[in-house]
């Protein structure tokens, strides 16, 4: 490590298929652009840190949701979400779509993040409140809180909150 | 000496920019890697990665919707 290394940390706190995707692509490419990377699961984010990943996406809240449809674009009536069994399949939908664009599940790009030495720090508060325990999390993460987060932070160049 | 060649037709960001790099590693300094892309995004993003990274960008073209960079590994 040199002293000119750059650094970026981020805070991932949601744990939707969709929204999954932001903060391991960009500590991915980071990681491989010769960045030290942090993340920091906490709510939500958490469960991505499971070692079963089994990801959804809601049309819930979601006004802009749209799904390519043979050439045009189908809006997802957020009510929809509601139905039984709507939120299966606009998870199979968007799984779908992610293969046929050459888009990398969210276990590869886990995989790549923890191949490239991406620091992942759990939160402590979040394991205790939903009741996870260490063994259903993947191995070589660190579990600390705010105090660990804002200490690394204060020395990264890019701080994002995701 | 021939390049190496990286085929990464199909694959969506940011997956080309990762095959690269670890590609970009096993290459000796000087050594070029041949990357072969339908990424539109690749396009700019290759030229951020070799900025970023210290590897030259040596040449880029674009034939029908495949792009082919050659990078050459930095010291």
């Amino acid at each position: 490590m040199t002293a000119t290394t750059k650094s970026m940390s981020l805070i991932v706190t949601k744990g939707t298929l969709d929204w999954a995707y932001p903060p391991f692509i960009l500590a991915t490419t980071a990681a491989s652009m010769g960045l030290n990377v942090t993340m920091f699961f906490t709510f939500y984010g958490l469960t991505l840190l499971k070692k079963k990943l089994d990801l959804k996406v809601t049309t819930l809240g979601n006004a802009a949701m749209e799904m390519p449809m043979m050439g045009m674009h189908m809006v997802m009536p957020n009510l929809m979400g509601a139905l039984p069994g709507m939120d299966g399949a606009t998870t199979m939908m968007m799984k779908d779509l992610i293969k046929k664009k050459g888009i990398a599940s969210i276990e590869e790009l886990r995989d790549l993040a923890v191949e490239a030495e991406v620091r992942m720090i759990g939160c402590q508060m979040t394991l205790d409140l939903f009741e996870y325990k260490t063994t259903d999390l993947i191995d070589g993460i660190e579990l600390a809180g705010a105090a660990t987060y804002i200490e690394t932070a204060t020395k990264c160049d890019i701080n994002l909150f995701i | 000496m021939s390049n190496t060649v990286l085929d990464v037709k199909g694959l969506n960001c940011p997956l080309p920019i990762l095959r690269a790099k670890k590609a970009i590693k096993d290459l000796a300094a000087g050594g070029v890697l041949e990357v072969i892309a339908t990424d539109p995004g690749s396009v700019k993003d290759f030229d951020a990665f070799c900025r970023q990274t210290g590897n030259e960008l040596v040449s880029q073209k674009e034939d029908g919707g495949v792009y082919t960079f050659e990078i050459k590994k930095g010291a």
